[in-house]
């Protein structure tokens, strides 16, 4: 198996690619795509490092794969309400670009 | 070599799908059937059709509309298909038996995950329907694909729900231990001696015997696994995606050629997968009611084997055979079940599909889950 | 190099040109969700790798089988044909991205240095659903139940979110 180091750093790659994309995106939906690629590259820093401590022969730890399944859920969630949100400005504004959505900006 | 039978099983089934198909409907529509396809006027009961639809869906053209998204277009039936077929991986068609200390299993591939393999490979298939509606361009394509993937989400949800029984009751996602833990009898009203206490009557525990199959342990779970899978593989009376008289063909109306025959194909690859499905979790999978393997194995070795002189080699063989016959058999029974109820019910109307699903069966399935862990529990299987 | 080493690189390697394939992906809404389910299940078989079968499986049914499929849906039933929002002038945005880009570059050759030991083998029944589920209904039990309230709360807001008028 490969080093730790290179999952490590597939996930530091992944996690930026979700922000660059976050930022530099105008579609809500994709800037929602690029929030789940963030919480996936967590993910696998997660399962990295739960691999490299996996644990005793007997009672094997699995702290970091509960994590991620609380991430997954978390994740699932996010998309349900931020879908919602999405449908109902799309409906207001018709138009799923956040720089039209300004009421609020100072 | 075991995926190599395996090859032939599925490759000879699909085609023949079609052909049992078609006699099905004219079987209960009170016609003849496809009977027209012949080679120098030989026509082996319709059974040349699937071949002349070969030839007609290889020699079709493969059309593209214009403003469609050519890449996508293209791949979509490929999505559809490919799920299908590797489907069929981890589904156990026979036993473990020994060959003078060679183990033959026959299954391709057995993870300790099976199931959720299955469901993996499941989730994969929406892919194909999704995109083929998107990328063709076409109101009722995208319609048609809408539909597809409400459909397919929600009845995903209780489908995994509608098994846990089964996890619960046999303590395995593993498919070949699902089978081979239903390869035994159960006392039907045991329950009650542990429930109660006492002892009933000798000829209720000795008669009221069943074979340990997942339809007599959690019968709740099968009516709904069949009917999530049933709407999974949007054939009717779940064929809201594609139904013809709302929206032409739904997700492939553009597809033309051997692409659609993919879509049509995968179609029937998955009703094998069903029955494959169905037939392992709750049908005893390769087990010959009453009759387990060991029982087989030994009378066949010791009595008539020992009689003719074969040794433990033949008595495998044989048990082997018994096992992949009577696996075939069931295959083919649910098979027919499937056809039976596609060429019987109606088709639903949108929001039925979606009530039968989140309100109905979901409740259920979760009362279903409840009722099995605490059962299980209880009665410490 | 051994195959599983092999198979995580050009895992690895999906994962990220799928990644940037969405994110760069200005013209069409869903051919960016496509990348995205590639990614997805690279990260699926990376898990695989690592030995972590059910969260593997989950990953893949959950991201590929739910998630990517919703927004497919969304996209579908808004029709967004096309997506020509041109990325604006956020100068504190791009600053801050820009940032994070240098940071994570120069921090990626010295990962690859070598600072942790070798990993470990696994012990018998890591990544299986036995260990995974005592983990969760013994250790974090309280952890299930405050999701699942989550789950329950984000239900309930999705619902009053997407319907029409509230009565």
């Amino acid at each position: 198996m490969v080093p730790i180091e290179h999952v490590i750093a597939l996930s530091a790659a992944l996690f930026t690619i979700g922000v660059g994309g976050v930022l530099i995106r105008r579609n809500l939906i994709v800037i929602l795509m690029s929030i789940e690629l963030m919480l996936n590259a967590a993910n696998v820093a997660l399962i990295g490092f739960n691999r490299m401590w996996p644990g005793i022969e007997g009672a094997p730890r699995m702290d970091g794969q509960v994590f991620v399944l609380m991430v997954i859920t978390v994740a699932a969630c996010e998309v349900a309400v931020g879908l919602g949100i999405l449908i109902s400005m799309f409906r207001n504004r018709d138009s799923v670009n956040i720089d039209e959505v300004n009421l609020l900006k100072w | 070599m075991t995926a190599v039978i395996l090859g032939v099983v599925v490759g000879a089934f699909a085609p023949v799908i079609t052909w049992i198909e078609r006699k099905q409907s004219a079987v209960m529509q009170d016609r003849i059937g496809a009977n027209r396809a012949d080679i120098g006027g030989i026509t082996i009961l319709g059974l040349l059709h699937p071949l002349a639809d070969v030839i007609k869906l290889l020699s079709k053209e493969d059309v593209v509309p214009t403003g469609a998204n050519r890449v996508l277009h293209l791949i979509a039936p490929v999505i559809a298909a490919v799920p299908a077929i590797i489907a069929y991986g981890v589904i156990p068609f026979g036993s473990t038996y020994v060959f003078g200390g060679e183990t033959i299993s026959l299954v391709v591939a057995n993870p300790d995950w099976g199931f959720l393999y299955i469901f993996v490979i499941g989730s994969i298939a929406t892919y194909g329907t999704v995109i083929a509606g998107w990328a063709s361009n076409n109101n009722w394509s995208l319609l048609g694909s809408l539909r597809a993937s409400a459909q397919m989400i929600s009845y995903e949800v209780t489908m995994g729900l509608s098994v846990v029984g089964c996890f619960l009751v046999y303590e395995t996602l593993k498919l070949t231990d699902m089978a081979m833990a239903q390869d035994t009898t159960f006392r039907v009203f045991g329950f009650v001696e542990v429930l109660f206490g006492g002892e009933l009557p000798w000829w209720v525990s000795q008669f009221a015997v069943l074979p340990q199959w997942g339809i007599f342990l959690q019968p709740l779970g099968f009516l709904m696994f069949l009917t999530c899978i049933m709407a999974e593989n949007k054939r009717p009376p779940f064929d809201l995606p594609e139904s013809e008289s709302e929206l032409v063909a739904g997700y492939f109306t553009e597809y033309s050629g051997m692409r659609f025959g993919l879509f049509f194909m995968s179609e029937f690859i998955e009703v094998v997968v069903i029955a494959g499905l169905i037939t392992t979790v709750f049908l005893g999978g390769w087990a010959v009611p009453f009759l387990s393997q060991e029982w087989i194995v030994d009378r066949v070795g010791n009595g008539f084997g020992a009689f003719a002189g074969f040794g433990d080699g033949f008595a495998n063989g044989f048990c082997m055979l018994v096992h992949f016959a009577t696996f075939l058999v069931k295959v083919v029974a649910v098979i027919w079940l499937q056809m039976a109820l596609r060429w019987t019910l109606p088709r639903f109307r949108y929001d039925q599909v979606m009530d039968l699903c989140w309100k109905v069966m979901l409740p259920l399935s979760l009362v279903n889950i409840f009722v099995t862990a605490a059962l299980v529990l209880l009665l410490g299987e | 190099m051994e195959i599983s080493a092999v198979l995580f690189y050009v895992f690895a390697g999906l994962a990220v040109i799928s990644a940037l394939a969405m994110v760069l992906n200005v013209r069409n809404t869903v051919a960016a969700a496509m990348s995205l389910v590639v990614t997805m299940v690279s990260i699926g078989g990376i898990f695989v790798l690592l030995d972590a079968y059910l969260v593997a499986a989950l990953q893949i049914m959950v991201y590929g089988g739910a998630i990517v499929v919703l927004f497919l849906f969304v996209v579908m039933l808004l029709n967004l044909r096309t997506d020509d929002f041109p990325p604006v002038g956020l100068r504190l945005a791009k600053l801050g991205g820009g940032l994070l880009v240098v940071v994570v570059v120069s921090a990626i050759p010295r990962l690859l240095g070598g600072v942790f030991p070798e990993i470990p083998a696994a012990p018998t029944g890591y990544g299986g659903y036995r260990a995974l589920g005592i983990a969760l209904y013994t250790d974090y039990v309280l952890l299930v139940e405050m999701v699942s309230l989550l789950l329950l709360a984000a239900i309930v807001g999705a619902l009053i979110l997407a319907k029409r008028k509230i009565d």
